[in-house]
């Protein structure tokens, strides 16, 4: 059958033929050296037939690829300057696209790693809006819905919950927390892992008074706390104080169920009963485990979903809590349990940073596209170059199509190579992203290995850029008319016109683009710098928080008050303490407590939503809050004296529609831990920040934890001092270990904690500006390559002018006013671009609007600057000419 | 370059010089030239015949299959590449020349007697 045939076989047979025919036409009588050259003339271009040769065999197009990459290898090594650039722009677009969508991938696409992630879904409520009591994780169940869906459905195989749960190891007073999952029995075999080192939990382990018994690890755990020995399995483990086996070690790839975390340790749900605080295997107001199972083979997502539909009723009759709130408990039992696809597991990691991370993809999109636009400017300029070249290997019988071929492979080579780099740089890239999102108190864990959607990504986005920056200038430059290519003196052919209009489009493009791209950085700038400088109502700085747990201590629920205050006093006596306080709930720190009060007289369906917060006594005076009106907490309101409230500036105005609240009474709903009750307002402070920066100031009510029915046993201590953290961290801590061994204690600073809350907001505006700075730099590369090219180009006519009496100064303004064309021209479109873009990010914003002016004005008055400058050169470079010499060239 | 000033040449249409190559190389194994030659001669000197698309032709038809090709010596002891038909090549003859005969015949239904575009 057919070979592979070789050219040089193909061209001896071309040769024969000629030779025949030679022959023939000698035998007709022409003299020998006629008789060739019309052989070889009737045969035609013996190099076209060639070329449709190779075209014609599959072997030879992958040959013919080679030779030109071959062939586009030596033409780049020869400009290194040219490639350097090129290679490089490329390497750092294509390195920050990838970077960011492998943070895309890794937070967004992946599926968990565990058999058959695809089949998974999560059991969750329809609505979570009308549920009372703690939420501490989205879409969660309490421990006794879990207990009756568990016995209940049929719909699933394998069905398994989890919750998560910070969990102390510390052996001294200092508290060592590391990340939790507390698991059911069914768990690992519904995941199908297959344990490390040991065994992993079954149904065995998770029984009610169970106790806290046994433990299974993490990998990364095993090998950072016990460099991966054997003999840690089996050994003991003080988890929250209490002697624990470890019995397991979880492979390697299993990071737990939730996107951007890991964790160290597993325990049963049941040995939950054996925690300090509220039983949560019991409480049916604390929303905390999240509920998966398995499609049944041939079940489809719907199916499971139907028939997860009757069992609502049963589930929530069985399991409403006794002490619900009257109120709600309708609610509660009209509640109705669905099923979603859960395959790429839970993340908060995912809601929060989804958009931005998109939206930085999109930037960084453009900044590529800059690049590229830039990399086609040099294409064409370098294609005119080469012109005659070109229009030379034209002229002898090279076909169009492949030159353009050619130059394309000098394209893709270019790419290709940009893209690898960018591979690289991308690696480093999203690791420093990833290092940057995590927090003290909340470390983020993303996988980053590459996977096929990751080098598919670059690989596409290699072909993209060699087709966008390689494409036009290589159709441009081999579509010239010959005879006028041919014709003209230089490289510079009466074709440049038209070459030229696409130069100044991409700049145009450039200048749009890199406006938006400012517009953008300007405006995330613009946010943290508000966020930062928001009035928040207390101070900030010099604030060490020290979060405290007293379960270890077995105080009689009597002393809790009295220990409390007396600490405090220990505290506030350190020298160099301004000031101490104790509270619930810190502010920013993202706890929030709210329930509904209305005044004394007014009836209950005028109860309005208002935020709570415990305090003790020198709460105000630890965070600088002013008081207004009336008093604040003081050491007399005991849980024996009447109940004792201080508002906010916004409760006034909100509930009492501005009038003075001191002396009036106030009714707070029933919770599930506490009766319905009256609170006299003591006292009313300034309007401060809650939950988070971004929030307007709402109503707060402040309570006395003395007199809170609820003995919480923790506590968080606000201190206030001149003191520098390193001298007032050792000073605190020496008086805990003084008063009391037993406490439980850690250390986190205010400011930090704020700092932290920020995060998104830091990384958007640092990200958006580095891009922006990027794409303006770029652009003015752009702006600066065509001026130049604009100048050289008409030499002759600068000489011309200037013989004629033209100024220095009028030619520097002629070209001047040529970029000045370009960029108004760019900066129009740019400004349209922007508005039509802002609505993506308006609710990224704070204190701007998307459409800002200023910012507009700010972003357009920065590019035209650096536009002018880069355009400055060129026209200096013009003014300078020597007429007599720029007219002599022609 | 005598034949081309006598008559009226007609260039080969796109596709028909594949289906005359198959015809020609009925008669047994062929060379390049050879084919070439035949094909001008069997017209009576109407069809040309250009050789630089005939070896591409050549080559295309070796590709699939329809001809198969070794080096010989030709006539006057010259080497050269001698083309055949296989069985293949048999088959597809006759479905391309069966083709042809309807689009001729079918053209011609169309077109009307001589004369008749006057």
């Amino acid at each position: 059958m057919f070979r592979q045939r070789r050219l040089s076989d193909f061209s001896a047979e071309i040769q024969s033929h000629i030779e025949m025919e030679t022959d023939r036409l000698r035998a007709q009588g022409m003299d020998a050296a006629q008789a060739r050259a019309t052989a070889l003339r009737e045969f035609g271009n013996r190099a076209v037939c060639e070329e449709r040769f190779f075209e014609s065999s599959p072997s030879a197009i992958l040959e013919t690829l080679l030779r030109d990459l071959r062939y586009a290898a030596r033409v780049l090594r020869k400009n290194p300057a040219f490639t350097l650039v090129a290679v490089l722009s490329l390497a750092l677009g294509i390195g920050a696209n990838t970077a960011i969508f492998q943070l895309v991938d890794a937070v967004r696409l992946r599926m968990l790693p565990v058999k058959d992630p695809q089949e998974l879904v999560q059991v969750r409520l329809t609505s979570m809006q009308k549920v009372r009591g703690s939420r501490l994780k989205s879409d969660a169940l309490t421990a006794p819905i879990w207990d009756e869906i568990r016995d209940r459905q049929q719909a699933l195989s394998g069905i398994f919950a989890w919750g998560s749960m910070r969990v102390d190891i510390g052996s001294s007073g200092e508290t060592r927390e590391i990340e939790g999952m507390v698991v059911s029995g069914g768990f690992f075999p519904s995941l199908g892992i297959q344990p490390a080192a040991g065994r992993l939990f079954t149904d065995s382990d998770d029984r009610p008074g169970c106790g806290l018994n046994t433990a299974v690890i993490s990998y990364a755990f095993w090998q950072r706390e016990f460099g991966g020995q054997a003999s840690a399995i089996g050994g003991k483990l003080a988890v929250n104080r209490i002697p624990t086996e470890i019995v397991g070690v979880t492979p390697r790839e299993f990071f737990g169920m939730e996107v951007g975390r890991s964790f160290d340790i597993a325990l049963p749900i049941c040995s939950m009963a054996a925690f300090p605080g509220r039983n949560l295997t019991k409480a049916g107001t604390v929303w905390w485990l999240t509920v998966m199972g398995r499609l049944k083979a041939g079940w489809n997502l719907q199916r499971t979903a139907a028939s997860l539909q009757p069992l609502s009723a049963a589930v929530f009759a069985a399991s409403l809590p006794v002490n619900y709130p009257a109120v709600s408990v309708s609610d509660y039992l009209q509640l109705r349990l669905m099923a979603e696809p859960a395959g790429t597991g839970m993340s908060d990691l995912r809601d929060e940073y989804t958009k931005p991370l998109w939206l930085l993809l999109g930037i960084a999109g453009v900044v590529l596209l800059i690049a590229c636009a830039n990399l086609a400017n040099l294409m064409l300029a370098r294609a005119s170059a080469r012109g005659r070249e070109i229009a030379v290997r034209l002229a002898i019988g090279a076909s169009r199509r492949r030159l353009v071929r050619q130059l394309m492979a000098e394209s893709l080579l270019i790419s290709a190579t940009g893209a690898l780099l960018g591979l690289v740089a991308a690696q480093a890239l999203s690791r420093l992203l990833v290092s940057l999102l995590g927090t003290q108190g909340n470390p983020v864990f993303v996988n980053l290995d590459r996977d096929w959607r990751v080098l598919a990504f670059t690989a596409a986005l290699a072909l993209l850029t060699a087709i966008l920056f390689g494409l036009a200038p290589a159709m441009r430059s081999t579509g010239a008319d010959l005879g006028d290519v041919l014709k003209s003196a230089g490289p510079r052919g009466s074709t440049e016109r038209t070459r030229f209009g696409i130069r100044r489009l991409l700049v145009v493009a450039q200048i749009a683009l890199s406006l938006m791209l400012v517009v953008g950085a300007l405006l995330f700038s613009g946010t943290l710098n508000n966020l930062m400088t928001v009035e928040t109502g207390f101070r900030q700085t010099g604030i060490l928080v020290a979060y405290t747990g007293f379960s270890g201590m077995h105080l009689p629920e009597g002393r809790v008050a009295s220990f409390r205050q007396e600490l405090l006093e220990r505290l506030s006596a350190i020298p160099g303490v301004d000031a101490a306080g104790d509270t619930d709930t810190v502010p920013l720190s993202g706890l929030s407590t709210s329930n509904r009060v209305w005044l004394d007289g007014a009836s209950i369906s005028q109860a309005r939503d208002c935020l709570r917060t415990h305090i003790g006594t020198g709460y105000f005076e630890a965070l600088g809050t002013p008081l207004l009106a009336g008093r604040a907490i003081e050491p007399r309101d005991t849980a024996a004296s009447p109940k004792v409230a201080v508002v906010n500036e916004a409760f006034a105005r909100v509930v009492l529609g501005g009038q003075n609240p001191v002396g009036r009474k106030l009714w707070v709903e029933a919770t599930p831990f506490e009766p319905s009750a009256a609170y006299d307002i003591v006292g009313m402070v300034r309007n401060t920040k809650y939950e988070e920066l971004r929030e307007q100031f709402a109503p707060i009510v402040f309570h006395a934890e003395s007199q809170n029915p609820v003995a919480a046993l923790s506590d968080a201590y606000l201190i206030r001092s001149r003191l520098p953290m390193n001298t007032l961290i050792p000073a605190v801590r020496g008086v805990f270990q003084d008063v009391e061994p037993a406490i439980r204690f850690r250390f986190r600073i205010f400011q930090d904690g704020i700092r932290d809350s920020l995060m998104q907001e830091r990384l958007m505006a640092s990200l958006s500006a580095a891009f922006g700075i990027l794409a303006g730099i770029l652009a003015a590369i752009g702006l600066y390559g065509v001026m130049s090219y604009l100048v050289a180009r008409r030499r002759n006519e600068i000489g011309i002018r200037m013989a004629l009496g033209a100024s220095r100064r009028e030619i520097v303004i002629m070209v001047l006013r040529e970029s000045g064309l370009l960029l108004g021209v760019g900066l129009l479109a740019g400004t349209a671009l922007s508005l039509i873009s802002a609505k993506a990010i308006a609710t990224l914003l704070f204190g701007l609007k998307p459409t800002d002016a200023g910012t507009l004005l700010t972003a357009a008055g920065m590019l035209a600057l650096v536009a002018l400058a880069a355009s400055y050169l060129p026209a200096r470079r013009a003014a300078n000419l020597d007429p007599t010499v720029a007219l002599r060239e022609e | 370059m005598s034949t081309r000033d006598d008559k009226e040449q007609i260039a080969l249409l796109q596709g028909t010089l594949d289906l005359l190559i198959l015809r020609t190389l009925v008669f047994g194994p062929e060379h390049g030239l050879g084919i070439a030659r035949a094909i001008q001669k069997q017209s009576e000197d109407v069809l040309l015949v250009d050789h630089g698309s005939l070896y591409p032709a050549l080559q295309r038809l070796e590709g699939r299959g329809w001809l198969k090709a070794k080096w010989g010596t030709s006539d006057n002891n010259r080497r050269a590449r001698f083309y055949e038909l296989t069985a293949a090549g048999k088959r597809q003859l006759t479905v391309e020349a069966g083709q042809w005969r309807r689009l001729v015949a079918a053209i011609g239904r169309v077109l009307g007697p001589e004369g008749a575009e006057g």
